[in-house]
């Protein structure tokens, strides 16, 4: 099966300043269905650029990239808005959800826009509840996201990536964002989504993070100077019960004093 | 669909906001219900001022003698003593489009009757006068065809001259002197109130203009002709058909009667009434304009304060178009959702001023169409710049905004 991603030497040069910034410098790089790769990095390793361009909204100064065969470079930006709302879905290190809209709402959104549309506001409606779902928020669908936990708006602002079943799940620091605990819970979900099937591409400086991927990338000065697959990978299962083993000892530890 | 999504979300970012936006359309509420309270009270005066002239008559036309010189002497308007009731009856005879026509003399004189004396307007006219003057008649009846002929002695009295001769009684039936001779009274007039010019009209008798010439003021010639003209349409025709057939009365005399149609009078009190709207109107027009500026200020800070939400937008697949359709949308329901409050609250302040002032007031419904197309046209234009601004954002930069 053709990769779903295919790279060929992406070069990205910023002309804003006095100075060009070649932030990335020749990246060629397949990814196939099913995948979970981290893109690791130190800032100002390109890691972020790279990102905007899997991700359409930013094109490269040379080089090609195919997107489940379709060649960005042939596309106006109207056609890369409708690419973006079709084939992927994101996930900020921020959250970016819409303020004072329901966790329900804010999930509909990418059905809003986008080519496809003859969808009733039921069937809207019943798509965004059922990857609410996915994420384990069902219950919390018309909560606005300042009465949400950081974990749980990652989750919805996941459920919104997931609405238009993406190609690929880009995540820009996903767990940016998050406390440890959280951040494994989240890490949770996407490894959920990858099981079933679902090719995710992640952001992420943080190595433990990294370890619940399939695939480590690491760029630095805007080139891959490495690409592995992850030994010894974590399951956030496994984190998660160690995580409470430690949590219970410490309590131990506290309650005769108490 | 597209639409009705796009639809859908500037909606729902309205009603995010919702204290916001009912701020911002305030602007456009004190706008429009200025104006229209403005014109509202411009249309009253205007309605007011119509209703007066029209208490003159309806499509009235009057000829009054005009000037004339002898021996090099010149007389002023007025002056000569050749209308006759003649001319009157010729023009009843001959000019088309005529719903009725009345000669009247105009005397003052001293009255008598049941025991009390009044200085009034005696006036002598014909049968059709109180339809002429659009003036009913209270009580009793007009006189006829028969009581100018017979040079009858009938008077119908005005409210004024009721209330001061007849204090507790009805006039009707009782005997009232004038110059010594008795008129049987046989009708009351309905107060007619003050005249255009200040007079109280009301304070009036009239009696056939026969009677009148023959008995009371020993005239040869009539004050002035009131005629009617059919319709609106036919005033200037019968003005002109009038005064060929008195020149050709005078038979190559130089012409010593003037034609003047109430619309002349009526000119100059609806002007001034206009101007007064228009300054009205162009006062509440401004506020109309600061309305808009709120607005685009709004939307201005809006799209600032939302950049990130328009790069969330932009990111997951809306066009730059969407983006525009939905800023110029959320523009365009404020405004006009503000204009259709503000109709409502110049309605309700139009009302709520005459109530408390007693000033006529008429809400006019072109106004209400105006006002409220303006106010859209007002959020189009001053939401179209910053939806502009909005679509024209680049979704990383947006995205990256904090």
């Amino acid at each position: 099966m053709a990769p779903v991603v295919q790279i060929r030497d992406l070069h990205k040069i910023y002309e804003s300043g006095e100075i060009p910034v070649h932030a990335v410098r020749g990246v060629s790089l397949d990814i196939q269905r099913g995948e979970f790769v981290a893109l690791m990095g130190a800032s100002g390793s390109g890691k972020s650029t790279l990102m905007n361009m899997l991700g359409c909204l930013d094109r490269p100064t040379r080089g090609s990239y195919m997107l489940d065969g379709i060649d960005i470079d042939k596309l106006d930006r109207n056609d890369l808005a409708d690419l973006r709302n079709q084939k992927l879905g994101f996930v900020f290190q921020g959250f970016n959800l819409l303020a004072r809209t329901t966790a329900l709402e804010n999930v509909e959104l990418p059905m809003l826009y986008g080519r496809h549309r003859v969808a009733s506001m039921e069937e809207i409606r019943e798509r965004a509840m059922h990857c609410l779902e996915i994420v384990g928020l069902a219950n919390r669908f018309d909560h606005f996201p300042n009465q949400l936990s950081g974990g749980q708006q990652q989750r919805v602002a996941i459920a919104r990536g997931l609405v238009n079943q993406p190609q690929v799940l880009l995540a820009d620091e996903p767990t940016g964002n998050l406390d440890s605990k959280t951040a494994v819970e989240v890490m949770g979900v996407f490894q959920k989504l990858n099981d079933q099937g679902i090719t995710i591409v992640m952001v992420t400086h943080e190595l433990d993070i990294a370890h619940y991927c399939k695939r480590n990338l690491i760029l630095r000065d805007g080139v891959v100077v490495r690409d592995e697959a992850v030994a010894g990978r974590f399951l956030a299962q496994d984190e998660m019960e160690k995580l409470k083993q430690a949590e219970t000892a410490a309590k131990l530890l506290s309650t005769p004093a108490a | 669909m597209r639409f009705t999504n796009t639809l859908r979300v500037a909606l729902r970012a309205l009603r995010r906001n919702t204290m916001r936006s009912i701020l911002t359309a305030l602007g456009m509420i004190i706008g429009v219900g200025a104006v229209i309270t403005m014109v509202s009270i411009g249309n009253g005066a205007k309605a007011q001022v119509e209703a007066q002239v029209a208490s003159l008559g309806q499509n009235l036309i009057t000829v009054m003698p005009g000037s004339y010189s002898s021996g090099g002497m010149r007389s002023g308007f007025g002056g000569p003593p050749t209308l006759t009731p003649e001319d009157a009856e010729a023009i009843v005879a001959e000019v088309p489009n005529i719903d009725g026509a009345s000669p009247e003399v105009r005397d003052r004189s001293q009255i008598l009757a049941n025991g009390l004396n009044w200085n009034t307007n005696v006036n002598g006219v014909g049968p059709d006068y109180p339809y002429v003057r659009n003036w009913p008649i209270a009580a009793g009846a007009m006189f006829t065809e028969q009581d100018v002929k017979s040079l009858g002695k009938v008077a119908l009295i005005g409210r004024t001259v009721a209330d001061q001769v007849f204090p507790n009684e009805d006039p009707i039936g009782q005997t009232l002197r004038i110059r010594n001779l008795p008129f049987r009274i046989i009708g009351v007039l309905s107060p007619k109130g003050f005249s255009v010019f200040g007079s109280d009209e009301d304070d009036v008798v009239l009696i056939p203009y026969s009677s009148h010439m023959r008995r009371v003021s020993r005239r040869t010639s009539i004050s002035m002709i009131r005629i009617q003209a059919a319709t609106p349409e036919k005033i200037d025709g019968v003005k002109l058909a009038v005064e060929d057939l008195l020149t050709q009365r005078r038979r190559g005399r130089e012409p010593d009667f003037v034609v003047r149609t109430q619309e002349e009078l009526a000119t100059a009190a609806t002007q001034a009434n206009k101007t007064m709207t228009g300054l009205l109107a162009g006062i509440a027009g401004v506020s109309l304009i600061v309305g808009g500026i709120g607005i685009m200020n709004i939307m201005l800070v809006s799209v600032t304060e939302r950049t990130r939400e328009i790069g969330i937008r932009l990111a997951i697949g809306a066009h730059g178009r969407d983006v525009l359709t939905q800023f110029l949308i959320e523009a365009i329901l404020l405004s006009s959702l503000g204009g259709i409050i503000g109709v409502a609250v110049g309605i309700g302040g139009s009302q709520l001023l005459s109530s408390y002032n007693g000033w006529p007031v008429v809400v006019p419904t072109l106004w209400i169409g105006i006002s409220v197309a303006g106010s859209a046209l007002v959020g189009i234009v001053s939401g179209f710049y910053p939806a502009y601004k909005a679509a024209q954002l680049d979704p990383i930069d947006a995205l990256r905004y904090e």
